[in-house]
């Protein structure tokens, strides 16, 4: 995945420390998606990701911060989010990127079914905490 | 504290409309609240109206999933209602299929679906 | 005039004799274009042109991929745009760039020094006459592609069949883009028209191969989640062979032969279900 990174000096930021700011993080998501013109369908998966990434942040890495941002390439324009924790980090990543497999009490669809909503996905994660980046592309 | 989603009774059927983003606080109480509910008036159906959600992860689709479960175990259908074409597209892409929940497009089919259910016709 | 220029034979020509050359410049294009333009708006587009070359070379630059040159580049994807529309071809607007070689020509050529920066300068005006063929090109490709999307739309028409049954007939190849927009649409119709029915009919898709048969799945699937049922029509004998083959499960997709077959049983189903609610409500 390219590096956004320089959009995220303008972005939104919504700091996640229990699940009623999940919803802010993602309503903040759906706004910046619907004033770049998304059409409902793309709003409606990147901000059902956004809902799964923040909850996984919540629960896996003790809450931290989500930043999304407007972004353009080659022409077309998409909405950058980042989310980072500082929580123990993703021991197995193939594993938690495997379809049905959960360490808590989800359906196991957090991180595969969010990455099967965007266009872009990428993952850093280690002892120091985890960070997600995803894009979705306007149409 | 957070707010809870009402459970409205109707004759036999219990009726949840839920008009406001979901937290996942909420949607556990609701769990809770719904089989306590079922087994305190005897209800043989429940609907579950979607139509006002603007987005179904992975979390209230267990919901749906498991509330219907539950329900069917204390003795009555659960069918959920009105869910939003971007909805059901995402959902699908999620790799959710919510199988074993009975579905109809809208509160007006829904109540129709629970009376020939009863019937013993679907 | 000043400059810093390390070419102070080109800049001081093209400055000295700058409208003496515009107007030789403008006769020359207007000649090429055949009177399609009026001489007085070329004037005013090439002299434009002229200005912004004159000010990049004051820059001391060749470079017409540098910052020097970026207002002429601009005026030059501007000039192209605008060609494109009048239905001039690319290499008309090419050619008029490139035609301010020959207006210089005479005039520098003549000497050792003048030649040698008239053919660096020479070097420039072709680069900046390429630019005007991709900025073409790209101005193609949006139309292009802003066609293909009103096609996408055109190509799936959704109709109601019956009370309660609307349809999708599948005319050529399904590929993300477009069941994407199938689906949407046959799922938001399905809101629209109260219908409990859908039925896709693939009699005019060629192939059906692995991925098409996941798209149509999923909006099994997702029309099931809704509250209504979807089937797979027009299922071609060879269509039938190559699903089997590919090995591809199409098992949960309910399918009829034909789109007839389909429409006598979502009927069936949908009397069905009013002579119940008949019934419930005496």
């Amino acid at each position: 995945m390219k590096d956004y990174g320089a959009a995220l000096a303008s972005a939104d930021t919504v700091s996640v420390a229990n699940s009623s700011d999940v919803v802010s993080a993602r309503q903040m998501v759906r706004t910046l998606a619907q004033r770049s013109g998304m059409s409902l369908v793309h709003q409606t998966k990147l901000v059902t990701a956004a809902s799964e990434l923040g909850r996984n942040m919540l629960v896996y890495g003790g809450g931290g911060v989500v930043r999304a941002a407007t972004i353009t390439d080659a022409g077309r324009s998409g909405i950058y989010v980042a989310f980072e924790d500082q929580g123990p980090g993703i021991g197995d990543l193939d594993l938690a990127l495997t379809d049905g497999w959960t360490s808590g009490s989800g359906m196991g669809l957090g991180l595969s079914g969010a990455k099967r909503l965007v266009d872009d996905f990428d993952i850093d994660t280690g002892p120091g905490g985890t960070t997600v980046r995803i894009v979705k592309w306007g149409r | 504290m957070t707010d809870r989603v009402p459970v409205l009774k109707i004759g036999d059927i219990l009726l949840v409309s839920i008009q406001v983003d979901l937290e996942d606080q909420m949607v556990m109480d609701l769990q809770d609240d719904l089989s306590n509910r079922i087994v305190d008036t005897n209800a043989k159906g429940v609907i579950i109206d979607i139509s006002a959600l603007e987005i179904v992860d992975s979390f209230v689709g267990r919901m749906l999933a498991t509330n219907a479960s539950i329900s069917r175990v204390l003795g009555a259908e659960t069918i959920v209602v009105g869910m939003r074409p971007a909805v059901a597209m995402t959902l699908v892409e999620l790799g959710l299929s919510l199988q074993g929940v009975r579905t109809a497009l809208n509160l007006e089919r829904g109540l129709k679906l629970l009376r020939r259910l009863s019937a013993g016709r679907a | 005039m000043t400059t810093d220029s390390k070419m102070p034979v080109l800049v001081e020509t093209l400055t000295a004799q700058r409208d003496a050359f515009l107007a030789q410049w403008t006769q020359a294009v207007g000649e090429d274009l055949q009177g399609r333009l009026s001489l007085a708006e070329l004037g005013r587009e090439l002299g434009e042109l002229y200005d912004s070359i004159l000010r990049g070379l004051n820059a001391a630059d060749f470079d017409s991929r540098g910052e020097h040159f970026a207002e002429t580049r601009s005026l030059l994807i501007e000039l192209s745009r605008s060609r494109a529309r009048q239905g001039f071809t690319p290499t008309e607007t090419a050619r008029s760039v490139f035609s301010l070689k020959e207006v210089l020509e005479p005039s520098l050529a003549a000497d050792g020094k003048g030649a040698q920066q008239y053919l660096q300068f020479a070097r420039l005006l072709d680069d900046l006459g390429l630019l005007t063929t991709e900025a073409y090109v790209r101005t193609r490709e949006e139309i292009i592609s802003s066609q293909a999307e009103q096609l996408l739309e055109l190509s799936t028409p959704v109709v109601k069949l019956w009370d309660g049954v609307v349809g999708v007939p599948l005319v050529g190849t399904l590929d993300s883009a477009r069941t994407q927009v199938v689906m949407e649409k046959l799922l938001q119709t399905l809101v629209d028209t109260d219908s409990t029915h859908a039925i896709i009919d693939i009699t005019g898709v060629p192939t059906v191969d692995t991925q098409v048969a996941q798209h149509l799945l999923k909006t099994v699937v997702a029309a099931r989640m809704m509250g209504a049922q979807c089937t797979i029509s027009g299922i071609r004998p060879q269509i039938a062979q190559t699903i089997v083959a590919l090995g591809i499960e199409f098992g949960d997709i309910p399918t009829n032969a034909s789109l007839s077959d389909a429409l006598r049983q979502a009927l069936k189903e949908v009397a069905q279900d009013a002579a119940d609610d008949a019934r419930g409500l005496l």
